[in-house]
């Protein structure tokens, strides 16, 4: 990665959402400011900016990431996912509509880093059993459900996925 | 006439209106709103000292930074607005900003305004504030000692309000009860935490003195009146707007209100609109939490368990200042100190003290906690003592069902309910004596095996004049009676004939959008998606009164009660104006399926749509008796809501729903870790309309109640130094840490609501802490005296009731003097390095401000202003943490080129620090060894977040010194040739740079 002062302000080029964009971004600006500000994709959220908290949860490359630890420089050339992505067209992705069935969101302002983790965790271990599940969602805080229905939900969904066309 | 003949929307658990876009990425919460361009980006400098005066504030470093528009102090404030207005008489000062003093640590001591956040907190950082630190008081009941720092100078002293109150007869029934059994109990700081976080967007227009506020605020909308006082303008120049989605309140965005005035003055000085999201620090240090309490309760007990009075004695600690609707926490369940017993004589001396901690306000529970915490460890301790049963004392005391509605001692209307029966069922269905069987295994393995039990009224749609019991009743009838609680619904059709609702409830993610779709709909005979509803609040547009709002868990009983009675009155207009169309009686017209006809010949009918919209295309042909029927607006506020009465009785809330929750929990043996092994909690709120959505809020608060009762508190040091400041300290609980309870319902619908229902949101954040509690209790003492249980319950507070207290180390660490400014964060180390050089030039070196200046981590630049004395500007990191600080260090016990005694002092936007070390110089033949030992104390925002980290990061700071001084010298542990071409190029980039 190249060395950056702190007066410039590169483009820096990655796959948002299967589209190429090129924004500018200082080297201090973190990947969440620059989706949510510079890009528009508000659809990620920032809870504490010290990522404990998991609602900034973006994938990188097929990995969950926390978009406030990242930099946004150093998106360069990387393949972006966010909540944003999750639907094709009007229908729910089978994850959204479990957690709209499991009512596994109140306020939603945690459940896009949520639904992110899940979305690649089934997409690299379609089988995940429930300790699985709860590990991988043990990186998120949710303060409305008391977890049970997004337990619930991820269960669903990843029966759902598995049941179905096999890349749902 | 008929409501619709198909199955009805209401008491279904539909799927929500609001879920398909908030799960897709598209709602509008504050920091997703567009914003004009041109909108600037306001960022604090907030106070690293929990009390501290404020001796100069110097704003031209930061006012020269780039992208800077304004640099805004308290002072510059103060010009603007006056004081907000506080809910007791009391000559005290409440400034949303600290003017001349700071009173807790992240209090807002200047603002600056600039055109993005990340250049906001550059300036931010360049604000020279010098303070004279204070000793602080964070402790309420050491803030009542006469020695106590006093907060407000104003105020005397740091008790702002007392009262107190005699219901009954309490001195009789005390003298004539055999036992008078009694407990004091401490209810720590927590707060619900939102995972989003407080935001505002301002503007003010000039030409009209008006402010625009867009914030994620809650209500009440009381406070609109408090805002717009202190702005200084007539309501109608406040206009205030929520955004349409927002995070999670859970009572805690009331507080965000400091913030909408600080912004719209940010705006009227800056000249632009302005907006301000809060980081997660800023939170934790410096939104709300709720009160901590300390309580002292009585109870006039009969043989057989029955209470015949109560003494409470209740010190509430509402932090630095007391900010409306404070003090709120402590009258909130005023009419409720009774809990679910019918007790007829009680007591009650209720203080409220200052201290230097964050303000406090609303969070879920509001009161109850408290309360019941006290009340139902009473009850535990009372079954102990007597040697009874603890479900048999509870079930002696229980206002029986014959009772409703059922008028408490201290003023209460408990609407309705059977509360034997619920609790009966609760017993049976939520298996309690196989969690018996569960212990006596347990116990039998000897292991630590607890239940517990808890019973609780829970208030909801509170009365706007409850918080008046704080007055005396003269200076009530001075001030006019406050009372009631207006809800608003409006509903509306287009001239399409389609149906809109508009409501001032400001849903923080609780449905309300769906709930009131339910309503309407099944009201019109129309499907659930014809029905739009829009809950967020415009002040200028919609229909609103004090008591609109999310809070007092009013949204079920009130709000979609005042929506039913909207729509109802819309129905029976447009009943009419069918039936002059269909040509029938209004009272044979049946609204079914999107049509409106007549009941017995299901050929005769209209579109809803059609007729609905009549008021709009032909007005001339509505029935005279009619009026319009384009749109129906209801204010519905009860009238058992009344005025607290001369002898302060007050009906403090509307409905009173009715939990009973049984908990087993066993304490591991090695770990001392408590873990839940079965909740169950019994809700009985009226009627229920989404069954869905009330587990939903049951599961939400029983899981913020397991946080409270395990992980989470406000933690300060007694300096008032704040130690939560991140989610790492601040344990919120997660999927790991919370069982999905057993819920259990038990309908008596209330009468005094529209649709019989009652609140349901709050009662697991007043039952769940203590049940988990006495649980504890019961496991670490089965019988006789329980030890008292001070939440949250961590393993390492139970650890030593289990083992016994820690042993002392086998090789003691040798104790470091303290000294007095005792309470920060304490660090202590020591250290040698070894240099190629003689101590004669090490100790030239040492006092040399360019050697210094090379060799200090992070330095910016040495001064000497003696020979003894030194000042340095440094950057240091802690963890993610980095800030520049200003250094005063001091030479002194100089032996010279033995050992010296190095003294400093840094002040930075950061936090405090300050400490001392000796440093020794022994010759080694070859060079020079240095030993090193040091204290040092730390405060303010690095010792919030970083306070984990601190021990090792002073380590690898003041290591990196010795290794900089040894590399300096050409020698050290990276001996050689690199090593000195590597002080070699230090020195030339120093050099360079300076």
């Amino acid at each position: 990665m190249p060395r950056l002062t702190k007066d410039e302000k590169p483009a820096v080029r990655f796959t948002l959402n299967g589209r190429a964009v090129s924004p500018e971004a200082p080297p201090r600006m973190l990947l969440s400011d620059l989706l949510r500000h510079e890009i528009g994709a508000t659809g990620t959220h920032v809870g504490c900016e010290h990522g404990v908290c998991g609602a900034c949860t973006v994938q990188v490359d097929g990995a969950p990431v926390r978009a406030c630890l990242m930099l946004a420089q150093q998106a360069q050339g990387c393949d972006i996912r966010t909540v944003e992505a999750l639907a094709e067209g009007p229908e729910l992705s089978p994850l959204q509509a479990a957690f709209r069935e499991h009512f596994a969101l109140q306020c939603g302002f945690c459940t896009a880093g949520i639904l992110m983790t899940l979305d690649a965790l089934f997409a690299s271990q379609p089988e995940a059993d429930e300790a699985t599940i709860r590990e991988a969602l043990s990186g998120h805080l949710c303060r409305c459900t008391g977890y049970a229905p997004i337990v619930q939900a991820a269960l669903a969904a990843r029966n759902r996925i598995k049941g179905g066309p096999i890349d749902a | 006439m008929k409501d619709t003949a198909t199955e009805p929307l209401l008491g279904r658990s539909v799927e929500r209106i609001e879920d398909a876009a908030l799960v897709s990425g598209r709602g509008q919460f504050i920091d997703d709103l567009p914003v004009a361009t041109g909108t600037l980006a306001v960022a604090f400098v907030r106070a690293p000292h929990g009390h501290a005066d404020i001796k100069s504030v110097d704003v031209t470093a930061a006012t020269r930074a780039p992208g800077v528009a304004a640099v805004i102090t308290g002072q510059d404030v103060t010009r603007y607005i006056r004081s907000m207005t506080v809910g007791v008489k009391a000559n005290v000062e409440c400034w949303p900003i600290a003017v001349d003093r700071v009173r807790y640590v992240g209090e807002p001591v200047a603002m600056v305004v600039a055109t993005d956040r990340y250049l906001a907190e550059d300036a931010a950082d360049l604000v020279e504030v010098d303070y004279s630190p204070l000793t602080a008081v964070v402790d309420p009941v050491r803030a009542l000692a006469d020695d106590a720092p006093v907060l407000h100078q104003s105020l005397g002293s740091n008790l702002i309000n007392e009262r107190r109150f005699r219901y009954g007869d309490p001195e009789t029934a005390f003298d004539a009860a055999p036992h008078r059994i009694g407990i004091d109990v401490t209810y720590p700081r927590s707060a619900c935490t939102p995972i989003e976080t407080y935001g505002v967007i301002a503007r003010y227009e000039p030409g009209e003195d008006a402010y625009d506020i867009t914030a994620n605020f809650q209500g009440p909308f009381s406070i609109h009146a408090v805002v717009a006082r202190s702005l200084q303008v007539p309501g109608n120049r406040l206009r205030l707007r929520t955004p349409p989605d927002s995070g999670g309140s859970f009572g805690i965005k009331q507080g965000v209100f400091p913030y909408m005035i600080l912004s719209g003055v940010a705006a009227r000085i800056a000249g632009a609109p302005v907006k301000w999201i809060e980081d997660r620090l800023e939170h934790l240090s410096a939104s709300v939490s709720a009160t901590n309490r300390q309580t002292r309760i009585e109870a006039a007990v009969e043989a057989d368990g029955r209470i015949t009075a109560l003494d409470w004695d209740q010190i509430e600690d509402c932090g630095a200042h007391l900010r409306a609707p404070e003090p709120a926490t402590l009258y909130r369940m005023h009419g409720n100190m009774t809990g679910a017993y019918d007790i007829a004589n009680v007591a009650i001396r209720n203080r409220v003290v200052l201290t230097n901690k964050t303000p406090t306000g609303l969070n879920r529970g509001f009161g109850g906690p408290q309360i019941y915490f006290a009340l139902e460890r009473l009850m535990d301790t009372i079954a102990r003592q007597l040697g009874l049963d603890r479900l048999d004392v509870i079930r002696r005391n229980l206002v029986p069902a014959d009772a409703f509605p059922y008028r408490t001692a201290t003023g209460a209307l408990l609407d309705s309910g059977d509360y034997a029966a619920a609790m009966a069922r609760a017993v049976d269905e939520g298996g309690l004596a196989e969690l018996y069987a569960r212990r006596d295994t347990a116990r039998a393995e000897g292991r630590r095996y607890g239940i517990g039990f808890a019973c609780v009224v829970e208030p909801s749609v509170s009365n706007m004049g409850y918080i008046t019991t704080v007055l005396s009743s003269e200076e009530r009838a001075k001030a006019g009676p406050k009372n009631g609680a207006q809800a608003t619904a409006t509903v509306a059709i287009d001239p399409l004939g389609s149906v809109t609702v508009k409501v001032a409830s400001v849903p923080q993610g609780q449905g309300h959008r769906t709930v009131l779709a339910q309503v309407v709909a099944d009201k019109f005979g129309l499907p659930l998606d014809a029905v739009r509803v829009l809950a967020d609040v415009d002040t200028m547009r919609d229909a609103w009164s004090i008591a609109s709002g999310n809070y007092a868990s009013r949204f079920a009983p009130a709000v979609a009660g005042a929506t039913e009675i909207a729509a109802t009155r819309l129905r029976d207009k447009l009943a009419k104006v069918a039936a002059s169309q269909l040509n029938i009686g209004a009272s044979d017209v049946t609204f079914d399926a999107g049509r409106i006809g007549a009941a017995q010949n299901p050929d005769n009918s209209l579109s809803f749509a059609r007729v609905a919209a009549t008021a709009h295309w032909s007005p001339g042909t509505l029935p005279d008796d009619v009026g319009q029927t384009l749109r129906e607006t209801v204010f519905w506020t009860p009238p058992e809501l009344e005025a607290p009465t001369a002898d302060d009785g007050i009906n403090s809330s509307l409905c009173h729903g009715f939990i009973f929750d049984f908990c087993g929990i066993e304490i591991d043996p090695d770990t001392a870790e408590p873990r839940i092994d079965r909740y169950v909690t019994m809700h009985d709120c009226g009627r229920i309309l989404h069954p869905a959505m009330v587990d939903g809020q049951v599961r939400g608060g029983f899981a913020q109640a397991v946080g409270a009762a395990f992980l989470e508190e406000y933690a300060y040091g007694e300096d008032g130094s704040f130690r939560s400041g991140t989610l790492a300290d601040y344990l919120l609980p997660t999927v790991m840490e919370v069982p999905e309870p057993v819920i259990l319902h038990h309908e008596t619908p209330s009468p005094f609501t529209p649709l019989g229902a009652k609140g349901v949101g709050e009662g697991n954040c007043m039952s769940t802490p203590v049940c988990i509690a006495n649980a504890v209790a019961d496991a670490l003492a089965p019988e006789g005296d329980a030890p008292n249980i001070v939440l949250p319950v961590t393993a390492a507070k139970l650890a030593p009731l289990i083992h016994g207290e820690e042993p002392e180390p086998k090789e003691p660490v040798p104790e470091t003097k303290a000294e007095a400014t005792s309470g920060g964060r304490k660090l202590t180390g020591e250290g040698r390095a070894l240099v190629q050089a003689s101590r004669e030039d090490v100790w030239k070196m040492l006092l040399d401000p360019a050697t210094l200046d090379a060799i200090i981590p992070g330095s910016h630049g040495v001064q000497k202003v003696d020979e003894t004395r030194f000042k340095a500007d440094v950057t240091l990191g802690v963890g993610p943490v980095r800030g520049r600080y200003k250094a005063d260090i001091e030479l002194s016990d100089l032996d010279p080129p033995n050992a010296v005694t190095l003294s400093g002092q840094a002040v930075g936007a950061l936090g405090t620090g300050g400490g001392h070390g000796r440093v020794t110089l022994t010759d080694t033949g070859d060079g020079t060894e240095i030993t090193y030992r040091y204290e040092a104390e730390i405060g303010g925002k690095v010792a919030s977040v970083g306070g984990r980290l601190l021990d090792g990061a002073a380590k690898v700071v003041i290591g990196e010194f010795f290794r900089a001084l040894a590399r300096h010298c050409g020698g050290g542990a990276g001996n050689g040739p690199i090593a000195r071409l590597r002080g070699l190029l230090n020195r030339i980039a120093k050099g360079g740079r300076t």
